[in-house]
C-alpha cells in the first residue's frame, strides 16, 4: 500500500526531469561494459599477482638473492623479463617473491585492522554514549597523525621486523574500519528487527553478533579491498624508507629504492616493482569500487 | 472478568530543546489515558498521527518507560518487575509491527528469524524440536514449510507479515501489541492478515492490543475502542457504541472521513502541535460546535452510559447537532 | 465532449534484476477535461508507471515499448525533450505521495512557486511575481498566505506541504492534473481536506484529474471513472458508480468485498487468496485466474477479450463478465 515515491522525484521543473523514451542512451550501456571490463581486468591482474606470489617457489625463474655480479644491470632479455639489478639478481624473481613478501604483510595488517577497527566500530555504533565518545576519540587521534610519521616512529623506536610491520600498520589502519562500521551500526540499530531482538530479551551480544554484524559484512568486504591497496603502498613507503622488510629480502617497497641511484642507467630495477605496486594497487581499487556499487544499492525498490 | 492487560493514567513526556540556549519544554505525547483490556478480546487504540498511540504501545510492549502512570499485565506492574521476571515477561508480550521490511533480520533466514526467540529464551532445547516449532508456527500463519529456508528478500510484504507474526507467536504469549498492522500492506492482503489475527485470537486465546489510523482496521477487529486526540481519550466505549452512537465531534470525523458517504464535510485544520495544546477542550480548534465554554474548560472524560465515556461539554445533544448541520 | 487525453496500447517495459518485465500492459484509457478518472490497483499493478509514462518521467530502467499518448490530440510520446519540458509543469501537473520529496528544501515558499512562473510565463521580476504567489497560494488555502512566503518545507506539516505542492502545479492552469497517491502519507482527516480542495480547484478551473490511489473509499467519494489495474493491465473500466454497485470483474468484486466496512458484523473478511503474481512469471491466460473463484480452463490459457457490459460506457477483462455481473 505505502509505494515508495516515484524515483524520479517528478519535480515539475524545468531543470533535472531526465527524458527517457524509446532509447536506452547508449552511455548507459557502454558504462556498463566498461564496468564489466574493468573488473575483468582487475581479477586477472589480481589472479596473475596473487597466483604469482602463493607459488613463488615454483614460478620465479631463479633463486631472487642469487648474485651474479657478472651479469649485473643486464637490459629485460628473454633470460631475464625484467632484467637484472646491480648485483646481477633477477628482477622478476625478486618482484614475485617481493610480491609474496608484501601481500602477505598487507592481508595481515588488513584482517588485523579490519577486525579491531570493526569490532569497534560495532560496539561505539551500537553502544553509543561514553564509548561511542571514547573510541571515536581516539580513532580522530588516529586520524590526525600521518600514517607515514606514525609507522617512522614506532618502527623507529620497536624495530623492523615482520611482526612489527604489521603491527605498526594495523594501527595505522584500524580507525577507518571503526568510522564506517560505527556510522551502519548506527543506523541500523533503529530499524525494528534490533527493537524486536531487545524486547524479545536478547543480549547485547547476541544483537551484535546476529543482527548487526552479518548486516555490515558487505561494507567490510568493500572497506578492506580498497585497504588492501592503501597498506601495500604504506608498506612500500616504509620499506624505501628502510624501516620495513630488510635486505637481503626482496620487497617492492626496498628494490624501488635500491633502484634509484640506477635510474638513469637501468630504470628496470624500480620501475619493475612499481609496475607491479601500482597494478595491484589499482585492481584492488576498481574490484572495491564495483562491489561497493553491487553491494549497496542506494534503495531495493519495491513496486 | 477481570482485565488482563490495565493502564492507569499512563503519562509520558518528551522534553524537546528549541536551540542552544532556551530552556527545553515539556511535550506531553501521551496525557494521562487509562484503559482495561479484558483477556481473550481487542482494544483499539485510533488516532492520527501525534495522538500518542505509538507511544502508548511502546510503553506497552516495553520498549520506552513510562513518566508516570501503571501499566498492569497479568496482575503485575512491569515496572516493578526485576530482571528475571522482565525476562520471564518477555514472554508473555509480543509486539507485531508496521513495517515488515524493516521488522526481519535482512540477512537471517526465515527459520532462524522464528525460532531466534526459543533460542534465546532456551525452550525447546533440541535442534529437531524447534524445527518442529518453525513448521507448526508457519502453518499456523499460512505460510508453506519450505518457507523456512527463505530470505526475507526473497518475499512480499505479505509474507513477511506472516513471518513477523509467527516470530512473535513463538514463545506462546498471551498478549500481542498490533501496532498498525497491516498499513503497510495491500488491500487484498490487509484482509488475510486482518483475518488471520482474528483466526489466532479465537484459537490461542490471545489478547490483543491493536493501534491503527484506519477505523475500519479497528472497527473489524475491536471489542473495545479508543479514540486518542492529543495523547488523550476524547471517547472510549464498545466497538458497537463508537461506530453507531459516537458523540465526540472527533469521533464523527474520523467515522465521517471513513465511509463513502460523498456529502460528509471535512473537518477543518490539522491537529495542533502538542507543545503548546490549546486550553480548554484540546479539539475545540479545529470542532465545528465548539463553543465559549469549550475555549475555556477542559471537559472531562465522563460516562454517559455504561461503557460509554466521552470528553465533550454537549456530549448529549451533538448527534442532534451534526443532523442539522 | 472529445476526450482531453486518450492514452492508447500503452507498454512500459522495466529492467529488472529477473529480465525485462511488462510493467504497463496494453493500457488504453481517455480522460474528459473536468472529470475524474481514478487508477486503482495493488503495490506492482503498473498505476504509478502509466503516471510515468503518461508524463516521459519513467526511472532510468524503463523504456515505454509502444502505444500512443494524446494529449489535445497530439502524439506527448511523439514530443522532443523541449517539446515535453513545455508540457510538464504548465499543461500537466502531477503531484506525488510525499511532497517533501517534490519540494526544494533550501528554497523558501516564495521562490518554490515563484520558479514556476519564471519559467513556464516567463515572469522574471521578483516583485511583480508576489502578488501571483500570493494569490494561487490563497487559492489552495493556506492561511495568511503573505505572512508565510519565507517559510521553508520543513515548516509546514505534510498537509500544508501537500497544498504548497498542489500550488505550483496549479500555478499554471494547468488541463490535466496527475495526483500520484497524494494523501496517502496524510492523516485520515487531513486526506479529506486535500480531496475537497482538489475538487474545489476543479470546479472552478475545469481541469481534468487523474487520481493514482489503493484507496477504493476515497475513488468512491471523489471520481467519475474508474480503472482498475491487476499485473500490469487494465481489468475493469467505467464509471465508478456502476463499477461499484455491480462489479463485472471478480478481482473488483474480491476488492470491493475485501475492505472491512464500518459498522458490519461479519467474522470474517471475503478474502482473495494469495497473491498478485511477479510480473516476471505470470501466468498464461487470465492474469488474475490462479487467485480466481470462478476461474475455468479458458481462463488459464487464454487472455480474455474486453469484454462490454452494460452498453458502451464500461467493460471488464473476463470471459464471465455477463455471470459476474449477476
Amino acid at each position: 500500500m505505502l509505494e515508495a515515491p516515484s524515483p524520479d522525484g517528478p519535480v515539475l521543473r524545468r531543470t533535472g526531469a531526465k527524458d527517457r523514451t524509446l532509447a536506452t542512451s547508449a552511455a548507459q550501456r557502454s558504462s556498463r561494459w566498461l564496468t564489466s571490463l574493468q573488473v575483468w581486468v582487475a581479477v586477472i591482474l589480481l589472479v596473475i599477482v596473487f597466483g604469482s606470489a602463493l607459488l613463488a617457489a615454483f614460478v620465479a625463474p631463479y633463486d631472487p638473492n642469487e648474485i651474479g655480479l657478472d651479469k649485473a644491470l643486464q637490459a629485460p632479455s628473454v633470460q631475464h623479463w625484467f632484467g637484472t639489478d646491480q648485483l646481477g639478481r633477477d628482477v622478476l624473481s625478486r618482484v614475485i617473491w617481493g610480491g609474496q613478501v608484501s601481500l602477505l604483510i598487507a592481508a595481515c595488517a588488513v584482517a588485523l585492522a579490519g577486525a579491531f577497527g570493526t569490532l569497534l566500530g560495532l560496539v561505539a555504533g551500537y553502544f553509543g554514549g561514553a564509548v561511542d565518545r571514547a573510541v571515536m576519540w581516539i580513532a580522530d587521534v588516529q586520524f590526525s597523525l600521518p600514517a607515514v610519521i606514525l609507522a617512522l616512529v614506532l618502527v623507529g623506536a620497536v624495530g623492523p621486523s615482520f611482526a612489527n610491520i604489521v603491527i605498526v600498520l594495523t594501527l595505522a589502519n584500524w580507525a577507518r574500519f571503526a568510522r564506517v562500521i560505527r556510522s551502519e551500526a548506527l543506523s541500523l540499530k533503529s530499524r525494528d528487527f534490533v527493537l524486536l531482538a531487545k524486547l524479545g530479551g536478547a543480549s547485547p551480544l547476541r544483537i551484535i553478533a546476529h543482527h548487526i554484524l552479518p548486516n555490515v559484512l558487505g561494507t567490510f568486504i568493500v572497506l578492506a579491498t580498497l585497504d588492501v591497496g592503501l597498506i601495500i603502498i604504506l608498506e612500500a613507503t616504509l620499506s624505501f624508507l628502510g624501516l620495513g622488510v630488510q635486505p637481503p629480502d626482496p620487497s617492492w617497497g626496498t628494490m624501488i629504492a635500491d633502484g634509484r641511484g640506477y635510474l638513469e642507467r637501468a630504470w628496470w630495477i624500480s620501475v619493475c616493482p612499481g609496475l607491479a605496486l601500482m597494478a595491484t594497487v589499482l585492481s584492488g581499487n576498481l574490484l572495491g569500487d564495483t562491489l561497493r556499487d553491487r553491494l549497496n544499492p542506494i534503495q531495493r525498490r519495491r513496486w | 472478568m477481570s482485565a488482563f492487560l490495565s493502564v492507569r493514567d499512563l503519562r509520558k513526556t518528551f522534553p524537546v530543546s528549541r536551540g542552544l540556549l532556551q530552556k527545553a519544554e515539556l511535550l506531553h505525547a501521551v496525557a494521562g489515558i487509562s484503559f482495561d483490556v479484558p483477556a481473550g478480546t481487542t482494544f483499539g487504540l485510533v488516532g492520527e498521527s501525534g495522538s500518542g498511540k505509538t507511544t502508548t504501545a511502546k510503553m506497552v510492549m516495553g520498549a520506552d518507560e513510562p513518566t508516570s502512570g501503571e501499566i498492569v499485565i497479568d496482575g503485575r506492574d512491569i515496572a516493578r518487575h526485576d530482571k528475571t521476571e522482565r525476562f520471564a515477561f518477555r514472554r508473555l508480550l509480543q509486539p507485531v509491527l508496521q513495517d515488515p521490511y524493516s521488522a526481519l533480520s535482512p540477512r537471517m533466514r526465515v527459520d532462524r528469524i522464528i525460532d531466534e526467540p526459543l533460542r534465546i529464551h532456551r525452550i525447546y532445547p533440541s535442534t529437531k524440536a524447534r524445527a518442529e516449532r518453525v513448521a507448526y508456527l508457519l502453518d499456523a500463519v499460512g505460510l508453506p514449510p519450505s518457507a523456512a529456508q527463505r530470505y526475507p528478500n526473497e518475499m512480499s510484504g505479505g509474507q513477511r507479515q506472516r513471518v513477523a507474526i509467527a516470530r512473535a507467536l513463538a514463545l506462546e504469549p498471551r498478549l500481542l501489541v498490533l501496532d498498525e498492522p497491516v498499513s503497510a500492506l495491500d488491500v487484498s492482503i490487509q484482509a488475510q492478515i486482518l483475518n488471520l489475527l482474528r483466526d489466532l485470537q479465537d484459537r490461542l486465546g490471545l489478547t490483543y492490543l491493536l493501534i491503527s489510523h484506519d477505523l475500519a482496521v479497528i472497527g473489524f477487529m475491536s471489542t473495545q475502542v479508543g479514540v486518542l486526540y492529543l495523547g488523550r481519550f476524547v471517547e472510549v466505549g464498545s466497538k458497537e457504541t463508537i461506530l453507531s452512537d459516537a458523540r465526540h465531534p472527533y469521533s464523527l470525523a474520523l467515522i465521517a472521513s471513513a465511509s463513502p458517504d460523498v456529502n460528509a464535510a471535512p473537518v477543518s485544520g490539522e491537529i495542533p502541535s502538542p507543545l503548546s495544546p490549546p486550553s480548554g477542550c484540546v479539539f475545540h480548534t479545529r470542532c465545528p460546535f465548539a463553543r465559549d465554554r469549550c475555549r475555556q474548560e477542559p471537559p472531562s472524560l465522563r460516562q454517559l452510559k455504561p461503557n460509554h465515556l466521552v470528553a465533550c461539554h454537549f456530549a448529549e445533544t451533538i448527534r442532534l447537532e451534526t443532523n442539522n448541520a | 465532449m472529445s476526450d482531453l487525453l486518450r492514452v492508447e496500447n500503452l507498454t512500459t517495459w522495466l529492467a529488472t534484476e529477473s529480465g525485462i518485465v511488462t510493467a504497463v500492459d496494453d493500457v488504453s484509457f481517455s480522460v474528459r477535461a473536468g472529470r475524474t478518472l481514478a487508477l486503482v490497483g495493488e503495490s506492482g499493478s503498473g498505476k504509478s508507471m502509466t503516471c510515468s509514462s503518461i508524463m516521459r518521467l519513467l526511472p532510468g530502467n524503463g523504456r515505454i515499448a509502444g502505444g500512443r499518448v494524446l494529449f489535445e490530440g497530439e502524439d506527448l510520446l511523439a514530443k522532443s525533450p523541449a517539446g515535453m519540458e513545455a508540457i510538464r509543469g504548465r499543461k500537466i501537473g502531477m503531484i506525488v505521495q510525499d511532497p517533501m520529496t517534490s519540494l526544494n528544501p533550501l528554497l523558501d515558499v516564495e521562490d518554490q512557486v515563484g520558479e514556476v512562473f519564471k519559467y513556464h510565463l516567463g515572469d522574471r521580476s521578483r516583485r511583480l511575481r508576489r502578488p501571483k504567489v500570493v494569490d494561487v497560494l490563497s487559492r489552495v488555502h493556506i492561511p495568511a498566505a503573505e505572512k508565510r512566503l519565507g517559510s521553508y518545507p520543513h515548516e509546514f506539516s505534510g498537509g500544508m506541504r501537500q497544498r504548497v505542492a498542489i500550488a505550483l502545479n496549479i500555478a499554471c492552469a494547468p488541463k490535466l492534473l496527475i495526483a500520484d497517491e497524494p494523501t496517502t502519507a496524510l492523516d485520515v482527516t487531513v486526506q479529506q481536506q486535500i480531496l475537497a480542495l482538489l475538487r474545489e480547484l476543479q470546479r472552478g478551473t475545469g481541469m481534468a484529474i487523474i487520481l493514482v490511489t489503493h484507496d477504493l473509499h476515497t475513488v468512491q467519494r471523489f471520481c467519475d471513472e474508474v480503472a482498475i489495474m491487476y499485473a500490469g493491465r487494465i481489468v475493469e473500466q467505467g464509471p465508478v458508480s456502476e463499477i461499484f454497485a455491480r462489479p463485472a470483474h471478480p478481482y473488483t468484486q474480491g476488492l470491493l468485498r475485501a475492505l472491512p466496512q464500518l459498522g458490519s458484523q461479519e467474522e470474517r473478511l471475503p478474502l482473495i487468496p494469495g497473491q498478485p503474481p511477479s510480473l516476471s512469471s505470470l501466468p498464461p491466460g487470465c492474469r488474475f485466474a490462479p487467485r480466481c473463484p470462478r476461474a475455468t480452463d479458458l481462463c488459464r490459457t487464454e487472455y480474455p477479450d474486453w469484454m462490454a457490459t452494460s452498453g458502451e460506457t464500461r467493460r471488464s477483462a473476463c470471459w464471465y463478465a455477463d455471470e459476474v455481473l449477476g
